[in-house]
């Protein structure tokens, strides 16, 4: 069964339709990739996803962390469907600026706390033992992204890879089943694009993810996605593997072709 | 290489451990000294009745700050509202605490409602009860003004505070209307008003270094990530303000028995604005500054008293103005958030090291600016 699955789900801003009729589904384990000119409505997509908009029309079904029952998930509350499974980073990097880089994977397992507000300030004993646990993670996560040295850092002090790399962590720290990366190679120079590339795959292994990205790099979509869906103004104009697409009269016309050099 | 290592990490280490050694003794002198000092100021060695009450009132306002800062400036949630919480505390602490003579002399236009005449309670019990009662209002409130964002928020909450307000002037059983309340036990003396604060600050301290503090921080440096993060973002906010009323009532039940007498005029917006003033004063989102804010105001305030009754600048007269020092605190407001942003405390906590590098850090600018001057010319 899908782990994610969307059912003709349209999203209306006034007359503008941003998705129109989006029908995507992905299958545990794999890496599947969302492309598309500028405006196509991916972003929009993604944010229909987690939360963050209500479709106007359709449904979005999830299979839930240690669930194999698909839920309904259209219309939720965004943090709601954080803790069902399905964690996001930001095409613009949206970290906690004032925060250092372990508060910043700290905060983001805030929301497994099972302590009341009164045991986490009186130190009682079952909160002692979550904090604890919680660091642990945290540095746990860090060093597997490389970050270990830095967390004491403040976050928007890092430069803008290991920002990209802090986001990861953070999302992952939410403990998801289904990860969803909004263009994650955005600014990034070859070397550390390449390395991305070996990063998403390595996380994906380690962690059992079920991964769904935006990008615009063709080399890392090429390389690293097991399917692609390409829309154009809303419109999915294709789908496929890598070949297929490559070969897809359609989305040489309307992407491929213009940015002959990516 | 190793050897040298080896040699040197523990010496480092030990001067560490020597910072952190002076650091706690010169943390236990403070707590001496300060003890000492209230003590004494309590029993009258070194204040009079009036001083004493200033350093009262500077530890209740402080608390207030500290109240509004918990819901603006660590939670990014513009509330207004301090001045109704406030109310709140003040009147439930004081009428549930009144005696039955001072009942009967004070609630001389309509007597008191009968089943409030059946309750009495000691003082702490009815400020406590005071916080309580300012929290559920809060919850209640809360509900459909937290869903607001920024102004629109601040302008909600000043409402709630005005409605808080009009109740109580007109709830004459109750409240005892716009008369307001006289002859208040001063049962806050010196240790309630300091061992509140010190209680609110452990709070805070504590709050701030557990999950559900980093949460209140992740919503007002991002909601949209904090959402994102899985943190729920109306609940967090309702926790924060709710907290922050029961901080504010207890605030205002301490602030009536200082004062002696509360009146619902008292607590018009301008004393939310008061609070708020004292908040940016000595900077948002830090508690340092909101005591550095709360001793500073209310010892200016009292020190600036002589602005209002004339005075004289060399042969300059300046006439009696009334409120010509309320006018000097805006000067002092707007020279503070022109030059010190981050306020009197520079957005961050105090620290020993700290406070002893400031010296340096001073000289560290006279001398860039030194250098400037030098090399313009």
């Amino acid at each position: 069964m899908s782990v994610l699955r969307t059912e003709h789900v349209t999203m209306r801003f006034g007359g503008v339709t941003a998705v129109d009729d989006l029908n995507l589904h992905v299958e545990k384990g794999e890496i599947v990739a969302v492309i598309g000119p500028n405006g196509a409505g991916k972003t929009t997509a993604f944010n229909q996803i987690t939360g963050v908009y209500t479709p106007t029309e359709g449904k979005i079904f999830l299979e839930p962390v240690n669930s194999s029952q698909e839920v309904d998930i259209t219309g939720m509350r965004p943090d709601k469907i954080v803790s069902m499974g399905i964690a996001r980073t930001f095409q613009n990097i949206r970290l906690f600026s004032k925060q250092t880089v372990l508060d910043n994977v700290l905060i983001a397992q805030h929301l497994h706390v099972k302590s009341t507000l009164p045991g986490a300030i009186f130190y009682w004993p079952n909160y002692c033992k979550e904090e604890k646990a919680m660091r642990e993670k945290a540095m746990h996560l860090l060093e597997r992204v490389g970050l270990a040295d830095n967390c004491g850092d403040l976050a928007t002090s890092l430069p803008y890879g290991l920002q990209r790399r802090l986001e990861i962590a953070r999302a992952l720290a939410t403990n998801p089943k289904l990860l969803l990366l909004d263009e994650p190679a955005a600014g990034m120079n070859p070397t550390e694009t390449l390395e991305l590339t070996h990063f998403v795959r390595e996380i994906r292994d380690e962690f059992q993810l079920t991964i769904l990205l935006i990008e615009h790099h063709m080399q890392i979509i090429m390389d690293i996605s097991d399917r692609i869906y390409v829309l154009e103004f809303g419109k999915t104009i294709a789908d496929g593997v890598p070949a297929e697409i490559q070969n897809n009269q359609r989305v040489i016309d309307a992407y491929l072709g213009v940015v002959e050099d990516a | 290489m190793s050897g040298f290592n080896g040699r040197s990490y523990p010496g480092l280490v030990g001067m560490l451990d020597g910072r952190k050694r002076r650091n706690l003794a010169l943390s236990i002198v403070a707590v001496i000294v300060i003890t000492v000092f209230l003590y004494m100021a309590q029993n009258g060695f070194i204040l009079d009745a009036y001083g004493v009450r200033i350093l009262r009132l500077c530890a209740v306002y402080s608390i207030c700050a500290l109240s509004l800062n918990l819901i603006q400036g660590y939670t990014g949630q513009f509330s207004l509202g301090s001045a109704g919480f406030m109310a709140l505390g003040a009147y439930v602490t004081s009428i549930l605490s009144m005696t039955d003579a001072n009942r009967e002399a004070v609630y001389y236009l309509k007597p008191m409602a009968p089943w409030l005449m059946k309750i009495h309670l000691d003082y702490g019990i009815a400020l406590i009860l005071g916080g309580v009662l300012a929290g559920l209002v809060a919850l209640l409130i809360g509900i459909p003004v937290l869903r607001l964002k920024g102004d629109y928020l601040s302008i909600a909450t000043l409402g709630f505070s005005e409605i808080i307000r009009i109740v109580l002037n007109n709830a004459q059983s109750i409240s005892n209307g716009a008369t307001g309340l006289k002859n208040i036990d001063p049962t806050a003396n010196i240790w309630w008003c300091f061992c509140a604060l010190v209680l609110v600050l452990l709070f805070m301290t504590r709050l701030f270094h557990s999950s559900y503090g980093r949460a209140f921080l992740a919503i007002r440096d991002d909601e949209v990530a904090a959402e994102a993060m899985g943190i729920s973002i109306f609940k967090h906010k309702m926790m924060a303000f709710v907290a922050s009323a029961v901080i504010a009532g207890i605030g205002g039940g301490l602030m009536a028995s200082v004062l002696g007498a509360v009146t619902p005029v008292l607590f018009r917006h301008m004393m939310s604005y008061d609070i708020l003033l004292i908040m940016v004063l000595g900077g948002t989102g830090t508690m340092t500054g909101a005591l550095l804010g709360g001793f500073i105001y209310i010892i200016a305030k009292e020190a600036l008293r002589f602005m209002d009754s004339g005075f004289a600048i060399g042969f300059i007269q300046v006439p009696a103005i009334a409120g010509l020092r309320m006018v000097m605190f805006s000067v002092l407001l707007m020279i503070v958030v022109l030059f010190y942003h981050k306020g009197l405390s520079g957005g961050k906590e105090f620290s020993w090291d700290r406070l002893f590098g400031f010296p340096k850090k001073i000289a560290a600018r006279f001398s860039k600016k030194s250098e400037k001057a030098g090399a313009g010319k």
